[in-house]
């Protein structure tokens, strides 16, 4: 019963150019997945500092997911790529400090893509569930 | 502190029908720097957007936030109220409560919960938002095409004929490129030169285009409407403006041996040579090379017999150097080298050719003068083999070919092979292939009639070995549709070579800080929708530099690159996206991290002097964004080791705010 009223936090980053229309596509098509999931408009997903990340889980997220163009297909020709990468050192030193590699995502969601980002969403929070809240990188000055 | 209005649309029931208006507008009020809070129909109407002027008067609001549809959809809309409003635009955010909640979510409890926490994230963000201006910066008008084949000329033509001055550059003595070279154009067989050749005249005569041929873009400097280029013009030892082209000294030259490159080497030109009959200018030229002059001082015939006195022979190398507002690529293709293709005994038989030789041999101004005969003996060929896909599509062989299609091999191959069925009935013709590619107007019909009406053999598999024999070439080869080895004594094989990017295209692309793809094409700036730009502002493509092209694609695309040209040089002035990199020259120590992932070469440094507390001056390398060229992604604000490069619009302090209010 404790588990089916806990609801995960997860923060998305999308970028304004493939994912955030991708998500505008998936309410157009009244594609539902869990309210959960709140997103933030970066111009690129390589705007998206591994600081934001840090900050999300410090302040209690649950799951930080990122969404980008798809490679080759990015707004600013390279932007996905250089994400790509941060994102496996990030992710990997993470998952070494204990916060598992389920917790957090990159995924390639084009503006066409409406029932990928539902579907990735569901996926995600469903995931991100199942693992229970995140205290590892909880700032215990703040209070959830 | 801000005084921020908040404004909750309903958009009818689109919201209204699955979150709780009031309860957000009332959850917002209490929200740090919150003056004023209101829900209402429809925000984006005459109505409400008057509502909101109103309030930011009453209220003296210097931010709002508008919590409805997506960004995308009314961001434009609120920030031009805003202004209105006397405002500044940038001071609005939205939160998108439509597409990414109400829209979404169906139960009104959890859409009022993720709305309110929407609506605080975007309070947090405006709370730390600062007035924005868009830079300004003028432009030259005029353009650069780099390039001078049918899609640098079709280029030229269209910005020329708007009114703005174009140069092209050409590295060979004359325009005109690959076309001027072929022989008949599908699908309708016009001949290349006579469709080719007014336009190049158009070129000449144009009082707006200059001509800078035998000549290189050595460097490019500056941004969007502000390029300064320096071009090399090669000395070619004749005085351009005083040869008149009459040809008297190439009839004399003594130097007969050279390769004649127009015809690939099929045949020979003087040392100093005018490429062909149409060439513009028509000027002639000095092979430094392979003139006995230049070489040992031993000739000097030519600039006797001159009767304009145009030859020099201590012409230099000229370096010329021009602003321009706009640069168009149109580098184009050449075929692939047949060194690494052993098996198809290029290198061993003459009879063995590519296809662009071919072209040249049934062109009536070619070596033989339009006969199809052998290369090696000059006797009339009674079995031909076409071989496509020499390169191309060559996923195992990726070392020899390209993983591409080369896109006009199909074609022209069908081409070759009906006209020589037309001119020659007697003879055989063989084409191998892996698939036969027709996608265009009129070209299935065309590759039809090929098989059916000229009965040419097309043959689904690909060929094996080419081994010279006497004067035959036994073709080994596979039919695939009837499991078959075949055996064929062709007397010429000719390769559809694949095609690649000039080797020029490199080295510019790098000068114009323009991207490349794997395989040296550039890249545009987006694959459906701006298909012409790169995405280097102010760089514009056009033509088989982006990607392979037949002449009708080659054509629109240069059309269309001249009218993105047209419309960058019709303005005065450029308004940038404000929403821009910025670095703090206290914070930065010049490091080049941000320098070096800035995609559009915005980022340059500077030494500034600084001056210290106890009065002495430091000087230090500052990175400085260029506000014309950034377009801000933002990918140098995460290179930036010392968190001195931020993103207006996106700063990190915003996004960070955002984050709070949604995990709090």
């Amino acid at each position: 019963m404790q588990m089916n009223e806990y609801k995960p936090l997860i923060v998305a980053f999308c970028c304004n150019w493939c994912s955030y229309a991708g998500a505008d596509l998936a309410g157009n098509n009244r594609l539902n997945y869990p309210a959960d999931v709140k997103i933030i408009r970066v111009p690129c997903s390589c705007r998206v500092n591994p600081m934001f990340i840090l900050r999300a889980f410090q302040r209690g997220a649950d799951g930080v997911i990122i969404c980008g163009c798809h490679p080759g297909d990015c707004h600013y020709t390279s932007g996905n790529y250089y994400t790509r990468r941060r994102m496996a050192m990030l992710f990997s030193m993470l998952d070494y400090l204990g916060i598992e590699k389920e917790r957090t995502r990159v995924e390639w969601v084009s503006a066409a893509e409406g029932a990928k980002f539902a579907a990735t969403m569901n996926d995600f929070a469903e995931k991100v569930a199942a693992l229970g809240e995140n205290k590892r990188l909880e700032d215990l000055r703040c209070k959830r | 502190m801000q005084r921020i209005g908040v404004f909750v649309c309903w958009c009818g029931s689109n919201i209204a029908g699955t979150v709780d208006v009031q309860a957000v507008s009332d959850a917002l009020k209490n929200e740090p720097g919150v003056v004023f809070s209101t829900n209402y129909q429809y925000m984006c109407s005459q109505a409400g957007q008057d509502m909101i002027i109103q309030a930011v008067k009453e209220h003296n609001l210097t931010g709002i936030v508008v919590c409805s549809c997506s960004p995308r959809m009314h961001e434009a809309t609120f920030r031009r109220t805003a202004q209105a409003a006397g405002l500044n635009p940038y001071m609005v955010e939205i939160a998108n409560i439509r597409e990414q909640c109400s829209w979404v979510h169906k139960d009104i409890p959890i859409g009022t919960e993720k709305a309110i926490i929407l609506g605080k994230a975007a309070v947090a963000k405006v709370n730390l938002n600062t007035p924005l201006t868009p830079g300004e910066s003028p432009v030259t008008k005029r353009a650069l095409v780099i390039g001078g084949g049918i899609a640098g000329i079709q280029t030229a033509l269209d910005i020329a004929d708007a009114g703005f001055p174009v140069d092209i550059v050409e590295k060979k003595p004359t325009i005109g490129g690959k076309m001027a070279q072929l022989d008949k154009t599908f699908p309708t067989l016009d001949c290349a030169a006579c469709i080719l050749t007014p336009k190049m005249v158009d070129v000449a005569q144009n009082g707006k285009i200059r001509i800078f041929s035998y000549s290189e873009v050595t460097d490019v400097k500056g941004f969007v409407g502000n390029f300064d280029v320096t071009i090399k013009k090669n000395a070619r030892y004749v005085k351009e403006d005083i040869c008149t082209g009459c040809g008297a000294c190439v009839e004399k030259c003594p130097m007969k041996k050279v390769p004649n490159e127009f015809n690939l080497g099929m045949d020979n030109r003087s040392a100093i040579y005018i490429p062909f009959a149409q060439a513009v200018p028509k000027v002639a030229t000095i092979d430094p090379n392979a003139c006995n002059m230049l070489k040992n001082g031993k000739c000097g015939l030519c600039a006797r017999v001159c009767a304009a006195g145009a030859i020099d022979y201590t012409q230099k190398d000229e370096y010329i150097e021009e602003k321009y507002g706009a640069i168009v690529v149109a580098t184009g293709f050449n075929p692939i080298s047949m060194d690494k293709f052993d098996e198809f005994a290029y290198n061993q038989s003459k009879d063995v050719i590519t296809s662009l030789e071919f072209e040249r041999l049934t062109n009536a101004a070619g070596p033989t003068a339009g006969k199809l005969l052998r290369p090696s003996d000059g006797k009339h060929p009674h079995t031909i083999v076409f071989v496509q896909c020499v390169g191309s599509r060559c996923d195992a062989c990726a070392e020899k070919g390209k993983e591409y299609c080369s896109k006009i091999c199909c074609m022209y191959t069908a081409k070759h092979a009906m006209l020589t069925r037309d001119k020659y009935p007697d003879t055989d013709v063989y084409v191998f292939y892996i698939d036969v590619r027709t996608p265009g107007k009129n070209f299935d019909e065309f590759y039809r009639r090929a098989v059916e009406e000229y009965g040419v053999h097309y043959v689904k598999g690909m060929v094996g070995k080419v081994v010279p024999e006497g004067d035959k070439l036994k073709v080994q080869a596979s039919d695939l549709l009837s499991n078959k080895q075949l055996h064929i004594d062709a007397d010429l094989v000719v390769l559809a070579a694949a095609i690649e990017p000039d080797k020029s295209a490199r080295p510019l692309a790098t000068m114009l800080t323009a991207s490349m793809d794997t395989n040296d094409f550039f890249t545009e700036a987006h694959p459906k929708l701006r298909p012409v730009e790169s995405p280097t502002a102010g760089v514009f493509l056009s033509g088989a530099c982006q990607g392979p092209k037949d002449i009708p694609e080659t054509v629109s695309q240069a059309g269309a690159a001249a009218s993105k040209v047209i419309g960058l040089l019709a303005k005065d002035k450029l308004t940038g996206n404000p929403c821009i990199a910025h670095s703090n020259e206290l914070m930065c120590n010049g490091c080049s991290s941000c320098e070096r992932v800035c995609p559009y070469g915005a980022i340059t440094y500077e030494d500034k002097e600084f001056r210290m507390p106890d009065r002495t001056t430091l000087v230090r390398r500052i990175a400085v964004v260029n506000p014309a060229v950034c377009q801000g992604c933002g990918a140098c604000t995460v290179a930036c080791p010392s968190g001195a490069m931020d993103l207006h619009g996106f700063a990190s302090g915003q996004i960070m705010a955002e984050v709070d209010a949604i995990c709090k």
